[in-house]
């Protein structure tokens, strides 16, 4: 009762998504780029990206529905189609974040540069090396690995927290300043959420390898699994 | 009602090969259990120990104790007792063809010795009914043979025949496996309303079945019971890698 036909798809479904993914991650770093050097054909080039996100997006769904509908897959293949639907939504978020941050890049061009006291590259860093990580675990299908994304959700949190704090100030104290702060804020807004997607994909990671619903601070030994 | 299934260190041979091997496991009361597992894992094997059918063969052999309730089958009754409390139902459904609808159904109580009538005639009628066959057949009860019903009207039929004699039981060796989607998904219904008063084991090839009646489901595979737990567990996310291995197919 070998499905070799259907596992093949699943492996096509998984590189697919591991594509557009990629692409999403890749419009995270353009979209930081483009803020710190103020660089409008970066910004096109995310936009381009995001319609072809969004139509794979669609592509992936329709193979997920398709499998789900002919091959009546169990267990861990069952789990793997419900993580992939759910990731493809996440990326396809991500993809949206970058686009509001090169929205933000366009407003930004009619004012002068100020020196912020937040550092925007450093928190796309770590949301975007949430991202990989995350996708990295998808494609070692390593749970270990998908867990510690999770930890490293707070500290974007918390650097998120910290400049909100210091824009507000610069809008207090230095208002001629304050649509740059206000750009910047909804900068660090996006990319906390690109955190917060790293973060889903993660969970759902855990939950096709080890069949554990650990969202919403749920762990494995709250023995969510019925 | 049903009643439980207490099956302890059973093991089963046809001539050398052993068949069966120290089974362990407690089937529960008005549930449905499902049994799955390849072809010659031991699985229908396990449903004809339970109503001792496997010895029926001459070079089969039967060890370790099955309870019916509080009736341990080897031992506290004849083999003819153990099959009234315990229906079952076949792949292919087996009227007789000679039989009208109603004989068929009131076949095993004539066969125990039941002689009322009126008292037969409500037990044919309820049967048909409880095997959700009345309607479809009422008028012609004892005009047609039961061979001249559809597969899927036959299958029920048999149904009926086995609720007829009060059993307590109902074992069902792939019930459906021979009868179109529509037939099938009456069957299944079928099961799902028996359960309240029946305790059913139901032998399946098709996974989608099992996990739609059943609450609990036991994987066989090579003469052992390899995983028996609640059927969301099994097929969602099951513990042993065999039983994963084959659910998803990459068996073999």
């Amino acid at each position: 009762m070998m499905r070799l036909r259907f596992h093949k798809s699943l492996d096509d479904l998984k590189e697919k998504l591991l594509v557009v993914a990629g692409m999403a991650e890749q419009s995270i770093q353009r979209a930081v780029e483009a803020y710190r050097t103020r660089d409008l054909s970066i910004c096109d080039l995310v936009d381009r990206s995001e319609l072809a996100i969004n139509r794979m997006e669609r592509e992936i769904d329709q193979m997920a529905l398709d499998l789900l509908a002919m091959e009546q897959p169990m267990a861990i293949d069952l789990r793997f189609i419900l993580a992939v639907i759910k990731i493809n939504a996440d990326v396809e978020r991500v993809g949206d974040s970058a686009v509001n941050i090169t929205e933000r890049v366009r407003d930004l061009q009619a004012y002068p540069v100020a020196d912020l006291p937040v550092d925007i590259p450093r928190m796309a860093n770590l949301a975007a090396e949430m991202v990989r990580k995350a996708l990295q675990s998808f494609i070692e299908a390593d749970a270990k690995m998908a867990e510690s994304v999770l930890s490293m959700d707070d500290s974007v949190d918390k650097l998120n927290e910290t400049m909100h704090y210091a824009l507000l100030n610069v809008m207090r104290e230095q208002p001629q300043y304050t649509p740059q702060a206000l750009n910047a804020l909804v900068i660090a807004r996006s990319l906390e959420r690109v955190a917060d997607h790293a973060t889903n994909i993660a969970e759902d990671v855990i939950f096709w390898v080890q069949g554990f619903d650990v969202r919403h601070h749920m762990s494995v030994s709250d023995g969510t699994n019925g | 009602m049903g009643v439980g299934i207490e099956v302890s260190n059973l093991n089963a041979w046809y001539g050398t090969n052993h068949t069966l091997q120290d089974i362990n496991l407690h089937i529960p009361a008005n549930q449905a259990t499902a049994l799955i597992g390849p072809s010659g894992c031991g699985k229908s094997t396990f449903v004809r120990c339970l109503n001792r059918m496997h010895e029926t063969n001459p070079i089969a052999k039967v060890t370790g104790s099955v309870h019916i309730g509080d009736i341990d089958i080897y031992n506290d009754a004849s083999p003819v007792e153990i099959r009234r409390r315990i229906g079952m139902v076949f792949q292919r459904p087996n009227p007789f063809p000679t039989m009208s609808i109603y004989d068929n159904v009131a076949s095993g109580l004539r066969l125990n010795g039941f002689r009322n009538r009126r008292a037969l005639d409500e037990i044919v009628e309820r049967s048909l009914k409880h095997a959700a066959l009345f309607d479809e057949v009422k008028d012609d009860l004892k005009k047609k043979s039961g061979a001249s019903l559809s597969g899927g009207q036959q299958q029920r039929l048999c149904i009926a025949r086995a609720l007829a004699v009060d059993p307590e039981v109902l074992l069902m060796d792939e019930p459906a496996s021979a009868l179109d989607p529509v037939s099938t998904a009456k069957i299944e219904d079928l099961i799902f309303q028996l359960k309240s008063q029946y305790t059913i084991v139901i032998v399946t090839h098709n996974m989608q079945q099992a996990a739609r009646v059943a609450e609990r489901t036991g994987f066989f595979l090579n003469g052992k019971l390899v995983e028996f737990d609640s059927t969301h567990k099994i097929f969602t996310n099951p513990g042993d890698k065999r039983t994963e291995d084959y659910i998803t197919g990459r068996f073999g």
